[in-house]
């Protein structure tokens, strides 16, 4: 049995309506549950960028890529490992403002990449960021506080070797 | 078509003629050469329907029983012609009525554009009447799809759809227009699509691995080779011959692959896979270096794949990157058209002689003929067999016949039995298994080569399910013949009940009308036949008809397919009884 692991895909596509659905409908066929994802823009005009992770057997994740890239509308799509990449994700915690004077929830704010962006006479908002771990210790951190609200992003990657997109357009322009 | 339209529209600077959405649509096709479509009319698609009227001198429809029957139609259509298949359906049901068959298309590498009508744009959403999510429904199941909101998009749309339906390894297209964008004006003027950015039809070949790949072919003792359709679609019949004339390999075809090569060739060694001949499977387990072209390893194909060719280093001409180590890991994959590939690969490859290796197949061939193949087409008990039904029909039509068959025993017997001496003469559903796919099939077959004859081979129960179909041959007097193989079962799924159920025969026994009587109530001429001094005489005259014709044969009702691979087992360890 091949290892199961933590893989990272980097999909550019054009920006039309439905890709997401054309996409996501790959993962589904195989039976593979998405862990996170993202779209954004990407560093070329008019490219989107997706970014899924899964955990799955590197074997998968190479068909997975190969049917990926054989939709129309991808220009190119990518796996990478865990160190491959530079990755974050974000979160919010909406908290009751009750709290905001506790010596220990400003002890726990300590971690660097957290900080209040908002407060208010009810609540007041914590944007934390950082690696799935920090997230998760974070979340256990402040779940004593009665977390009114809580969200966290997918996942956003860069990796560390060159993914040549812009040359590959330019190629096929 | 945010980054799209501004691209295709930099190319567009031909003159422009106003006109609606729908009208726009069959110039469209026009445009394409695409003059015949299959399908239904509806609500929602009745502005293009308003048009397939006024073109009716320029434009052929045929009007389908259902829109399954359509698809398939389409599909057979495409299969015998290369040409991308043309369909319409209305929204919702008509729409879903289409999903068998693009999923079936989507599976043999088609190529089809069918397109649906859609509620108008400012409805979408609502749950209006026929209103469903085509776009989302169909998905999974095409090459591309996209939904047109307005009538200015058609022409770029269209252009697109025929390309990528065509291009590289062909697929089913969908394209869902509102009806509002059918009622729209467009600033008409068409341009042919010949490339997308995010898009590589086919993939630039290595001459390296080319060559790696010769060196290894040369230094074979016992190299073999499993083509499949690739040698079809991409037109390569006559380069697939050149090489393996020059390299003397035994080669044996996929159910996809046949015709590609005639039956009768000396390096012909048959068909491989569950219901394949006997040699070519288990020697797949002997040879040295194990050469696939343009075929995809399916599971029929290889059983089980822990022990599939594990000795050979595998050799793998294919048109799509997502297939090359998907099912079989390769040693050397050459990525290209096989039309291109195996053009330059003859360079490189020594003219060899494999009598030796040859003669391993031949006397496999001869156990199997000896346990199997005689008794089919010579049998000696009382009911007929369907090998030897084919017998009759290669008698009659010396191969040169298309061979449309449907899904089951009577299949399989159709691709081991039946000759070929033309390339697209074997049309049937392949990787999906559609049953009911036949009937239609025929009709677009003989549309798409009305100077060939066609012949549809079908079961009781797959027949059963688009015999509905009988009403478009009598509207359009397509001339096809067809054999109903009765066996007044679910025979192949009998067969496995009988094998692998203890002959618990759990709903397959099917009790089915006067077959006769129906094809007749249909004004097509029909006879039965259940006796084996009437089969000749009566396939002779189906033969000999000018018009469609019925031939219902009544089958030995509980006969069996074999060889066969059971599921999970080696391909070398195949079944003779």
């Amino acid at each position: 049995m091949e290892e199961i692991k933590n893989f990272t895909f980097s999909v550019y596509t054009e920006n039309n309506v439905g890709i997401l659905n054309r996409l996501s409908a790959i993962f589904l066929k195989r039976h593979i549950n998405i862990e996170s994802m993202t779209v954004s823009k990407s560093e070329i005009e008019n490219v989107h960028r997706f970014t899924f992770v899964v955990n799955i057997s590197e074997i998968q994740a190479r068909k997975v890529v190969g049917q990926l890239e054989k939709q129309i509308e991808v220009i190119g799509a990518f796996y990478h490992t865990e160190d491959e990449i530079i990755y974050h994700e974000t979160a919010l915690f909406k908290i009751s403002t009750e709290y905001l004077y506790d010596e220990h929830i400003q002890e726990k704010l300590k971690f660097r990449r957290a900080h209040i962006i908002s407060i208010t006479e009810r609540y007041f908002v914590i944007e934390a960021s950082g690696l799935k771990g920090d997230i998760d210790n974070m979340y256990e951190k402040l779940k004593p506080y009665k977390l009114l609200q809580f969200v966290r992003s997918g996942r956003i990657a860069i990796t560390r070797p060159k993914m040549a997109i812009s040359e590959l357009l330019a190629e096929i322009n | 078509m945010e980054t799209l339209n501004k691209e295709v529209k930099e190319q567009n600077t031909s003159a422009t003629v106003k006109m609606t959405g729908a009208e726009a649509v069959i110039k469209c096709l026009l445009e394409e050469g695409a003059d015949l479509a299959y399908g239904y009319p509806g609500g929602a698609i009745m502005p293009v329907y308003d048009e397939i009227y006024k073109y009716r001198e320029e434009f052929h429809h045929v009007l389908t029983r259902h829109e399954q029957g359509a698809i398939h139609a389409a599909q057979g259509f495409a299969r015998v012609t290369g040409k991308p298949g043309i369909v319409f359906a209305t929204s919702g049901p008509g729409a879903t009525n289409l999903v068998t068959g693009i999923a079936d298309a989507q599976i043999d590498s088609t190529p089809l554009v069918c397109v649906t009508g859609q509620v108008a744009s400012h409805l979408l959403g609502s749950d209006a009447f026929q209103e469903t999510d085509i776009i989302g429904i169909s998905t999974p199941v095409t090459k591309w799809n996209y939904q047109i909101t307005k009538a200015s998009e058609i022409p770029e749309v269209f252009a697109k759809a025929f390309y990528i339906a065509k291009s590289g390894r062909p697929g089913p297209v969908l394209i869902d227009i509102t009806k509002d964008a059918q009622f729209g004006e467009v600033d008409f003027s068409y341009k042919k699509c010949e490339k997308i950015r995010s898009y590589k039809a086919t993939p630039k070949f290595d001459i390296e691995k080319i060559k790696e790949a010769a060196t290894l072919i040369n230094s074979a003792k016992k190299p073999f080779i499993v083509w499949g359709q690739g040698v079809i679609i991409g037109g390569a019949e006559q380069e697939f011959k050149n090489f393996i004339e020059k390299t003397d390999i035994p080669s044996a075809s996929t159910v996809l692959g046949l015709s590609a090569l005639e039956t009768s060739h000396p390096l012909n060694v048959g068909m491989v896979g569950m219901h394949g001949n006997y040699a070519p499977n288990v020697l797949t387990n002997s040879c040295d270096v194990l050469i696939a072209i343009g075929m995809r390893f399916d599971d029929r194909v290889t059983g089980n794949l822990q022990t599939y060719a594990k000795q050979a280093k595998v050799i793998h001409f294919e048109i799509d990157p997502a297939e090359v180590d998907k099912n079989v890991k390769t040693d050397i994959a050459i990525l290209g058209t096989v039309k291109e590939t195996l053009a330059e690969i003859m360079q490189y490859v020594n003219k060899a002689d494999h009598n030796v290796w040859m003669k391993e197949f031949d006397k496999l061939l001869q156990i199997e003929k000896d346990e199997v193949i005689y008794n089919q087409l010579n049998p000696t008990k009382p009911g007929l067999t369907m090998g030897e039904v084919l017998g009759g029909i290669n008698k009659e039509t010396n191969g040169d016949a298309v061979i449309v068959s449907d899904v089951g025993q009577h299949q399989m017997f159709a691709c081991r039995y039946a000759d070929f001496i033309k390339t697209r003469s074997s049309v049937t559903s392949g990787g999906l298994g559609t049953m009911g796919f036949a009937l239609p099939a025929s009709i677009g077959a003989k549309m798409g080569a009305p100077e060939r004859e066609v012949i549809a081979i079908i079961g009781d129960g797959g027949y059963q399910m688009t015999c509905n179909e009988l009403g478009t041959i009598l509207q359009t007097k397509a001339a096809v013949k067809i054999i109903v193989l009765n066996n007044s079962y679910l025979g192949m799924v009998r067969q496995w009940q009988e094998l692998f159920f203890d002959k618990r025969y759990a709903s397959t026994e099917m009790v089915s009308p006067d077959f006769v009587k129906l094809a007749e109530a249909y004004d097509i001429e029909a006879q039965r036949v259940s006796k084996r001094e009437d089969l000749a005489d009566a396939i002779k005259t189906m033969i000999a008809s000018k018009d469609a014709y019925f031939l219902e044969v009544v089958i030995e009702q509980e006969d069996n397919v074999f060889p066969m691979i059971p599921t999970g087992a080696s391909v070398s360890d195949i079944r003779l009884s």
